[in-house]
C-alpha cells in the first residue's frame, strides 16, 4: 500500500507542477500580451484611481475629478455639462473616453510625451502621476448666449471664431445631454443612462454635431463660386450678368427657379452685389459652367473640403462631389446635390475671406499647463491654408455685406457695425424641411469674430428667424451694442 | 506492506514555534490589509488575529494533551493558509462594502472549534471504520438534502445550498468526509477480496461484483445525486477520491486506467448532454472570443478577468492593497488565486501553494507511516482530495482545464467548505498522532484491541503475504535485516 501512496503522492506533486508552470506561462511570460489584450479594461480601471487633470473654461473646471469613496478613487464631474457635453464628451469606465477627454487623454493622465520627465520621477519618488489642466480658447459668455439661442427641442449649431487666430470662442450644438449620466461608475447606470439619451432625436453623444455633422450648404455655398468666378478673371464687381428668373439646368428639362419669395425677378441682368444681395440662383448656375468643375473642386479644397484636421477635435472631411455632370455641376454650385459641410467647415469659409484669403486653423487649445503649473503646451495661431487672394477676398467682403444691407440677411444688420454675411437654406429632399444657414464675419474691415450658425430640418421659416436675427444677437453680445 | 517508523518525539514545541511564524504571516497580512483601507486604519484586524491566535493555540493546547504524537507541520499551514484567506476577504471587503472576512472568521471559529471536537471526540481514528455503512447513510443523506424542496436553492445554476433559516450550508462538503470513511473503512476490509476473489481476463482481475457492489453503488449514488444538483466541481472530486481510494488498496494501475477511460466517457457524454457543460467548455477553449466574454450565461468573463488579474500582478504583484482584484467576479470564494497572484504575485502565490503541497504531503506521509491499512487509505483519500481540488481550481483559473465552480480549500470565502477543511485536518492529524506515537509493545489494553478490531488479523495475514512475495522474488533479502528506513516495494 505504501508503494501506492507514494504513487499518489507522485501525482499529487505533478498536479501542482502543472500548476506551476501554468501559472509561471500567465503571471510571466504571457504577461504583456494578456496586459494589452482589448478585453482588458485594467488600465482603464488604474486611470480612474488617478488624479486626471481638469479642463478649464476661463480659469474655472468644466470638468474635473473629484474624489469618490466607490470602487474608485475619482468620479469625473462635469459643470453645466449640456453647454460642454460636444467639446468635452465623456470619461467613462462603460462606453470609453471621447471628444477632448479622448483625444487629450495623454496630457490629462500625464501621460504625454512633455510629461516624461515628471513621470520619470514620480517612478522613483513613488508619488502618483498627476495629470495635466487642459484650457480651453471657449469664451463662457459667449458659449452660454449662444446656446441658449437655440431653442431647446430644435437641432442646431453656432460656432464663433477669431479669424485671426483661428481660437474658437464658442462651439453650441442642441441637442445636448448631461455628460455626468455617462460618467457615472455603475455600467448598468450608464447603460440605462445611455438608452434614455439616445431616445432624444438627433443626438449621438459620439457625434459633436459642429465637426461631425455633414450638411448641404445651400446658398451659403456661392462664396466659393464666387472666389472661383473672381479668380478666374470672367467675373467683377462692375459688370452686369444675366439674372433670368428660371432656367433649365445644364443638359436636363429640370428648371431651375431663381427664390420665388425673393425679388430677384426685379432685374433680369444684375452686378453681382445685387445677385449676392438676393441670393439668386441662376447666375451661379452659369457662373459654375463658365469656371468649371474642377477650379470650383479646387477652391473648395483650399477653404478645407476634403482635408482632414484637427481642432485638436478631429474634424469629418466635407465633401465636394467629383466627376459630375454639367446639371449636377449646377446643383452643386447652390449647395445642394451631395455637396456637404461641416458646420465648422463654413465657418473657415468666413474665416478666410475675413483674414484676406489666409485661413488659420481653428483651436480649442488655449494652454496644457501641468499640476506645477508650468506650461506644458501653448498652441501658437496656425495657418491652416492660403484660400484666395486679398483682392478675391476683399472683393467677396464687398459682395457679404449685401445680404445685410436690404438683402436676405437684412435682419442681422447692427446700426453702426460693418457686417458680412451670406445666409443659405438647403431643402432636405422632397421632406418640405430645410437646413438653415447662415456664415459671416464682422466687423468687416477688421474682423474680430466669424460666426456660422445652421438650423437643422426646419421648416423654412423657422430656420431663417433662427439664423439673421440670432447672428445679430451674438454680434451684439460680442460688441456689447 | 511494509512500515515506517518515526522516533516517537511529540515534538510540540515546533509546532508551537511554526504556528506563531504562521500567525504572524496571517495577522501582518491582515495588518497590510488595515493599512489600505482608504478611511484610516481598520480595526479589524486586531479581532480577526485574535480569533486566529486564540483558536491556533486552544488547538494547539488540546494536540498537547490528546495526540501529542501528531504531526506539526499541519496545524501551522493550515493557520496560515486560513489566516491569509481571511487577510484577502477583508481585503476585497474593504472596497466591495461587504463583512465577508466577518463571516469567514465566524465560520474559521466554528471549523476549528469542529475540529477540536473531532480531536477530542475521536482520539483514535481507528473507531471510524466501526459501521463505514453509517457514513454511507449519512453521506446519501447529505446529498440528498438539497433536492428537499423548501430546504434547498439554485445558487448559480447549482442546487448544491440548503438554508435553515438565516443559515446556508453546502452539505456536499461534509458528505466528501463521511464518503472517505466509508470508501476507507470498506475497502480495508474488503481489500483482499477485491483483490484476490473472482475471475481473471486477460490482464484483468476482475472482482467479484458482490465485494466491488457497494462501492460502485455508492459511488453512482453520489455522482448521479451531483449530476442532478449540476455541481460539476464535486463530481470530479467525488470520483477523483473513489479513484484513488481504489488505487491505493489495490495498488493496481488498470483501475485508474478504467477510471479514465470512464472520466472521458462521462465528459463527452455530459458536454453533449448537459448545457451548462456545454457552456463551460465553450468558455473555456474560446475564452477570448469577444462573445463568448460578453455571453450573459455561462461567459469567459469570469476566467478571463482572473487570467488578466494574475498577469498585471506579474512576478512580484502589485502589493495588498494596490491591485484591482474586485473586478473579477467572486473573488473572494471560486476566485481567491487569481486575487492573491494578482496582489502577491507569482511568488507570493507559489509560496501559498508550496503550503499546500507540504500540507498534502504530510497528510500523505501520515498515511505511510499509518499502523493500519484505514489510516493508510483515510489519510491517502483526504489528502488527495484537498490536492485534487487545489488543482481543479488552479487549473481552472489558469485555462489549464475547464473551470469548475470549487473553492480553494481554507482560503475561499465560505463556511461549508472551511468547516469540512478543517474536519479533514483533525482526521490528518489523528491518523499522524497514531503513525507517530511509540508502537505498543506487550499486552493491549481494551481500548486498542476494540479499537483495532478486525485489522490486527488482516495486519498479520498482510505481512505473510508480504514475506512470501519477499521470498519468492529475492532470497537474499531475508538475510538483510528490515530496519524500517526504507520500502523495499
Amino acid at each position: 500500500m505504501n508503494t501506492a501512496l507514494r504513487h499518489v503522492w507522485i501525482a499529487v506533486v505533478a498536479l501542482f507542477i502543472l500548476v506551476f508552470g501554468a501559472l509561471s506561462y500567465i503571471q510571466f511570460f504571457a504577461a504583456k500580451d494578456l496586459n494589452s489584450n482589448p478585453l482588458n479594461t485594467r488600465q482603464l480601471y488604474k486611470n480612474f484611481d488617478l488624479a486626471r487633470g481638469p479642463i478649464l473654461v476661463d480659469g474655472k473646471p468644466v470638468a474635473e475629478s473629484v474624489a469618490s469613496h466607490d470602487q474608485f478613487d475619482y468620479q469625473r464631474t462635469y459643470a453645466d455639462p449640456k453647454l460642454y457635453s460636444h467639446l468635452t464628451g465623456f470619461y467613462s469606465l462603460t462606453y470609453g473616453a471621447n471628444m477632448l477627454e479622448g483625444v487629450m487623454d495623454d496630457e490629462l493622465t500625464g501621460q504625454s510625451d512633455s510629461q516624461f520627465y515628471k513621470r520619470m520621477v514620480n517612478l522613483l519618488t513613488g508619488q502618483a502621476d498627476e495629470g495635466a489642466s487642459v484650457e480651453l480658447t471657449i469664451d463662457p459668455k459667449l458659449q452660454k448666449t449662444a446656446y441658449d439661442l437655440i431653442p431647446d427641442g430644435q437641432q442646431g449649431t453656432i460656432i464663433v471664431s477669431e479669424p485671426k487666430t483661428g481660437n474658437i470662442l464658442a462651439m453650441v450644438s442642441k441637442p445636448s445631454y448631461d455628460t455626468n449620466l455617462l460618467a457615472v461608475h455603475s455600467g448598468t447606470k450608464a447603460a440605462a443612462n445611455m438608452a434614455e439619451l439616445l431616445k432624444t432625436p438627433g443626438l449621438s453623444p459620439n457625434v459633436n454635431p459642429a465637426i461631425g455633422h455633414l450638411i448641404p450648404p445651400g446658398s451659403s455655398f456661392k462664396i466659393l463660386d464666387l472666389v472661383a468666378g473672381l479668380e478666374s478673371g470672367k467675373y467683377n464687381l462692375n459688370d452686369e450678368y444675366d439674372n433670368p428668373e428660371s432656367m433649365l439646368l445644364p443638359g436636363t428639362k429640370t428648371p431651375l427657379p431663381n427664390f420665388v419669395e425673393g425679388i430677384c425677378s426685379n432685374k433680369p441682368r444684375a452686378k453681382l452685389a445685387f445677385i449676392v444681395a438676393q441670393s439668386c440662383n441662376t447666375p451661379f448656375v452659369a457662373m459654375s459652367q463658365a469656371v468649371g468643375q474642377d477650379a470650383l473642386r479646387d477652391v473648395t479644397e483650399r477653404f478645407g473640403f476634403g482635408q482632414p484636421l484637427a481642432i485638436p477635435l478631429r474634424v469629418t472631411p466635407s465633401e465636394f462631389p467629383t466627376d459630375m455632370n454639367a446639371a449636377e455641376l449646377g446643383l452643386a454650385s447652390i449647395g445642394q446635390f451631395n455637396v456637404k459641410a461641416t458646420p465648422l467647415q463654413m465657418n473657415m469659409v468666413a474665416m478666410g475671406i475675413a483674414n484676406d484669403g489666409v485661413i488659420m486653423k481653428p483651436n480649442l487649445i488655449k494652454q496644457v499647463t501641468a499640476p506645477d503649473l508650468s506650461v506644458l503646451s501653448q498652441p501658437k495661431p496656425e495657418e491652416f491654408s492660403t484660400a484666395t487672394t486679398k483682392e478675391v477676398a476683399d472683393d467677396v467682403t464687398e459682395l457679404m455685406r449685401g445680404p445685410l444691407d436690404g438683402g436676405t440677411a437684412y435682419q442681422a444688420d447692427i446700426p453702426g457695425l460693418d457686417i458680412a454675411a451670406k445666409t443659405g437654406t438647403a431643402q432636405i429632399g422632397k421632406t418640405g424641411k430645410v437646413n438653415s444657414w447662415i456664415t459671416g464675419f464682422a466687423p468687416a474691415d477688421d474682423p474680430q469674430v466669424a460666426v456660422t450658425i445652421v438650423i437643422e430640418k426646419t421648416d423654412y421659416e423657422t430656420g431663417h428667424n433662427l439664423t439673421s436675427p440670432n447672428l445679430k444677437k451674438i454680434l451684439e453680445a460680442v460688441f456689447n451694442k | 506492506m511494509s512500515e515506517i517508523q518515526t522516533a516517537p518525539v511529540p515534538r510540540r514545541n515546533t509546532e508551537l514555534v511554526l504556528l506563531v511564524l504562521a500567525l504572524i504571516v496571517a495577522v501582518g497580512a491582515n495588518y497590510l490589509v488595515s493599512l489600505s483601507n482608504p478611511d484610516g486604519l481598520d480595526e479589524g484586524f486586531i479581532t480577526q488575529g485574535a480569533v486566529l491566535a486564540g483558536m491556533a493555540l486552544v488547538m494547539h493546547i488540546v494536540l498537547r494533551i490528546w495526540t501529542k504524537y501528531a504531526d506539526p507541520i499541519i496545524l501551522p499551514c493550515v493557520v496560515a493558509l486560513n489566516g491569509i484567506g481571511i487577510a484577502m476577504i477583508h481585503r476585497l471587503d474593504l472596497v466591495n462594502d461587504d463583512n465577508a472576512a466577518t463571516r469567514q472568521l465566524l465560520w474559521t471559529g466554528v471549523a476549528m472549534g469542529a475540529a477540536i471536537i473531532t480531536l477530542w471526540a475521536v482520539r483514535d481514528h481507528r473507531i471510524l471504520r466501526r459501521a463505514p455503512y453509517i457514513f454511507l447513510a449519512i453521506s446519501a443523506l447529505l446529498l440528498i438534502l438539497p433536492l428537499v424542496p423548501g430546504l434547498g436553492r439554485v445558487i448559480n445554476g447549482a442546487r448544491i445550498w440548503i438554508f435553515i433559516g438565516p443559515l446556508s450550508f453546502q452539505p456536499g462538503e461534509l458528505a466528501k468526509i463521511c464518503l472517505a470513511l466509508f470508501f476507507a473503512g470498506y475497502l480495508s476490509t474488503h481489500r483482499d477480496l477485491i483483490l484476490l476473489a473472482g475471475r481473471k481476463i486477460g490482464p484483468l482481475q476482475l472482482p467479484r461484483a458482490k465485494d466491488l457492489g457497494p462501492m460502485v453503488i455508492a459511488w453512482l449514488v453520489s455522482i448521479g445525486v451531483l449530476v442532478m444538483q449540476s455541481d460539476l466541481g464535486s463530481s470530479i472530486l467525488f470520483f477523483g477520491l473513489f479513484m484513488v481510494m481504489i488505487y491505493v488498496a489495490t495498488g493496481r494501475i488498470s483501475w485508474i486506467v478504467i477510471g479514465l477511460v470512464m472520466v472521458a466517457v462521462a465528459g463527452v457524454f455530459a458536454s453533449q448532454v448537459m448545457s451548462h457543460v456545454a457552456l463551460r467548455l465553450n468558455s473555456w477553449l474560446n475564452a477570448f472570443d469577444p462573445d463568448v466574454y460578453d455571453q450573459r450565461y455561462g461567459g469567459s468573463r469570469q476566467i478571463v478577468q482572473g487570467l488578466f488579474g494574475l498577469s498585471s500582478g506579474g512576478l512580484f504583484g502589485t502589493g495588498i492593497g494596490n491591485g484591482r482584484p474586485d473586478l473579477v467576479p467572486l473573488a473572494n470564494s471560486d476566485m481567491i488565486i487569481t486575487a492573491l497572484g494578482e496582489e502577491l504575485g507569482l511568488i507570493g502565490l507559489v509560496a501559498i501553494i508550496l503550503l499546500f503541497v507540504i500540507l498534502i504531503s504530510r497528510g500523505i506521509r501520515a498515511g505511510l507511516g499509518s499502523r493500519d491499512s484505514f489510516g493508510k487509505l483515510l489519510a491517502a483519500g483526504l489528502s488527495f482530495t484537498i490536492g485534487l481540488q487545489c488543482f481543479v481550481v488552479m487549473g481552472g483559473v489558469t485555462l489549464m482545464i475547464p473551470l469548475t465552480g470549487l473553492t480553494t480549500p481554507f482560503m475561499s470565502a465560505g463556511g461549508s467548505s472551511l468547516l469540512s477543511n478543517w474536519i479533514i485536518v483533525a482526521l490528518l492529524l489523528l491518523v499522524s498522532h497514531n503513525a507517530r506515537r511509540p508502537a505498543v509493545t506487550g499486552p493491549l489494553n481494551e481500548r486498542d484491541m476494540a479499537a483495532a478490531g478486525p485489522d490486527i488479523s488482516a495486519r498479520a495475514k498482510e505481512r505473510e503475504e508480504d514475506q512470501t512475495r519477499r521470498r519468492g522474488k529475492a532470497p537474499a533479502s531475508r538475510t538483510t535485516p528490515t530496519n524500517g528506513k526504507g520500502d523495499p516495494a
